[in-house]
């Protein structure tokens, strides 16, 4: 019996009673879950980091830190461009098919602006830093060589667009991050530029 | 009455505690035809206590924290009283948990303990099982050497491979970009409450055993089958009494798996660089990869399946749907077997050989998953993984056109 009872009102005020709890529910979650996104803590160690290139000589290397890695800024010369196609033969990944770049570094010298090399200085084989080696045909790299990377601990080689040499320990080529030119003179690593 | 006759009456007259025991322990007829295979249940809530137990010993002394975790355990290993062999014991314990439940859902592929009316009963088991192995991988972070880094960098790297939202989850995960301090505390407070989450899932998965009553090796319905036996004239004819009839079987059980448990524990707690891998001697160092990552053993076979799938379409998303999928498959177990009879007993030779063949597999590419992917093995690993997907998705096809047995009323000795 269902007397004096206004049973379409109880259905009303049950339902909205739940919603109202689903929805007090669903806020009380948010900070939860949030909080495990990184703290702003994190978030420093991690933040991009400026360049200044514009003191960059050709064929010097400068080494910024960003996300505690090593990563290089190589002013690459005309000639060096010069002699990146003539490698493709040797190299296990010449086109970058593996995705180890930035859609927008994904060309023949993997970079935005054809000079400069922005790569991360992490050996994709165990992790450790290869030496920069510009030199021409240096006695312990052998006639061939024509500048890039070599990697002291297990002998990988990469070539001065940081494309992995076919037959080392390394797989892949080295990692290009994700960056972009705030001026000709600053470069900003660790993200993405909208227009670019 | 005498006054413990008293002191009980008192109690069951607040708190059903005669009638718990009675329905659960007592007077809970369970099939009397259980054979080896059933010690596996009962060995399981074993090591979930020993985990427990261990687990919060050591966690009296381990130091979630990236600078001091590695030191904290070796701290453990040399310096507390006996905390070697409690981190021992913990260690060994986490291999030997998959080890006997491996045992346990072989047992039910062979019986057929999934089918119907234990559907959800083996449901629950699948959940226990995901939440072990989201406990296992946890835990392994926590001494914080190489091999626990690097291993969890790669588990953790996995869902970077979802599209779109991959990334952003995978930060979300770490709390960072990369395995960090940050990582190694939430997985510490996540690995101590999962062991607690599981022992509610046990107890979920028991209440539903108990609901149904137990499968058997004959796959007989006992309590389909004539009632009456020595304790009741209602209870079913081949049924007896849990305890103290499996108790007391369960205990020898017990007695011959300490015996190896601790046979480990003391002479190979390493378990031959498969308990605990070589690299995690040395700390976590970030900036340098160990030579072959390999996941510990109970996780290889579904490593194997990921690593067997190439990456195609621009993304190695499929290699990480298939891993998953290798595990979701066993959830629909009860929906696949579509053969009259529940036990491989009256089964045929199809479906033995298929069963046959996925034991095989299954242990093929456990194998391959603990070595480096050369283009062999990874042609292997692909056969595996085929052979492996075959066995679920054949099975309703095999399963009817295989040849059974007549089953018996009542179940044979």
């Amino acid at each position: 019996m269902s007397e004096g009872v206004d049973l379409k009102k109880r259905r009303l005020l049950t339902l909205s009673t739940a919603v109202i709890g689903a929805v007090g529910a669903g806020a009380v979650a948010v900070p939860f879950v949030m909080s495990w996104q990184p703290s702003a803590r994190a978030k420093a160690a991690g933040a991009p980091v400026e360049a200044d290139i514009s003191k960059l000589e050709e064929g010097q290397l400068l080494r910024v830190k960003w996300r505690g890695k090593p990563v290089w800024v190589v002013r690459r010369t005309a000639k060096n461009l010069e002699d990146l196609p003539k490698l493709d033969g040797t190299l296990a990944d010449p086109a970058s098919e593996v995705d180890q770049q930035p859609a927008y570094c994904k060309n023949p010298i993997r970079s935005i602006k054809p000079e400069y090399l922005i790569a991360i200085g992490i050996c994709t084989h165990l992790g450790c830093s290869p030496t920069y080696r510009p030199d021409v045909a240096p006695a312990d790299l052998g006639a061939d060589w024509l500048g890039g990377f070599f990697c002291p601990c297990h002998g990988s080689k990469f070539d001065l667009a940081g494309r992995v040499y076919a037959g080392v320990p390394a797989p892949t080529n080295l990692v290009i991050p994700p960056h972009s030119y705030l001026s000709d003179k600053v470069v900003l690593i660790g993200v993405d530029g909208g227009a670019s | 009455m005498s006054a413990l006759q008293n002191m009980v009456g008192w109690i069951d007259d607040r708190f059903p505690m005669t009638k718990v025991w009675n329905e659960h322990l007592a007077q809970y007829y369970a099939p009397k035809n259980f054979n080896f295979w059933y010690f596996f249940g009962s060995l399981a809530m074993l090591v979930l206590v020993i985990q427990i137990l261990t687990g919060l010993w050591l966690a009296m002394m381990y130091k979630p924290d990236a600078d001091l975790a590695f030191a904290s355990v070796e701290y453990i290993m040399r310096d507390v009283n006996w905390g070697w062999l409690i981190r021992y014991m913990h260690s060994t314990g986490a291999s030997a948990f998959f080890l006997v439940i491996y045992l346990h859902m072989f047992r039910g592929l062979m019986y057929g303990s999934y089918r119907k009316p234990r559907e959800l009963l083996w449901i629950i088991g699948m959940v226990i099982y995901v939440a072990m192995m989201a406990t296992a991988f946890m835990g392994y972070l926590l001494p914080w050497g190489q091999m626990s880094l690097w291993g969890a960098a790669v588990i953790v790297n996995l869902f970077q491979a979802i599209p779109i939202v991959g990334e952003d989850l995978a930060v979300w995960i770490r709390g960072d970009f990369v395995i960090s301090d940050v990582t190694l505390n939430r997985f510490f407070a996540l690995h101590f409450v999962l062991p607690f989450v599981l022992a509610a899932l046990v107890f979920v998965h028991i209440v539903a055993l108990h609901k149904v009553g137990s499968n058997n090796p004959d796959g007989i319905e006992i309590k389909k089958g004539p009632k009456g036996n020595k304790w009741s004239d209602t209870a079913p004819a081949d049924g007896i009494p849990f305890h103290p009839y499996y108790s007391v079987k369960d205990i020898a059980g017990i007695i011959v798996f300490l015996m190896f448990f601790a046979g480990i524990v003391f002479f190979a707690p390493e378990g031959g660089g498969y308990f605990l891998e070589a690299p995690n001697f040395e700390p976590a160092n970030p900036l340098k990869t160990p030579e072959h990552i390999a996941p510990v053993w109970y996780f290889t076979p579904f490593y194997a399946i990921l690593r067997a799938v190439p990456s195609f379409a621009g993304t190695q998303v499929w290699g990480v749907i298939a891993m998953g999928a290798a595990i979701v498959v066993l959830f629909l177990l009860p929906w696949l077997d579509r053969s009259p009879v529940k036990s491989i007993r009256y089964k045929g030779g199809l479906y033995k050989g298929f069963l046959a063949m996925f034991v095989v597999v299954f242990v093929v590419l456990g194998w391959l998953g603990t070595q480096p992917a050369t283009a062999l093995y990874t042609l292997f690993a692909q056969i595996a993984t085929t052979l492996y997907f075959a066995f679920f998705f054949l099975m309703p096809w095999f399963s009817k056109a295989d040849k059974t047995k007549p089953v018996p009323e009542r179940v044979t000795k």
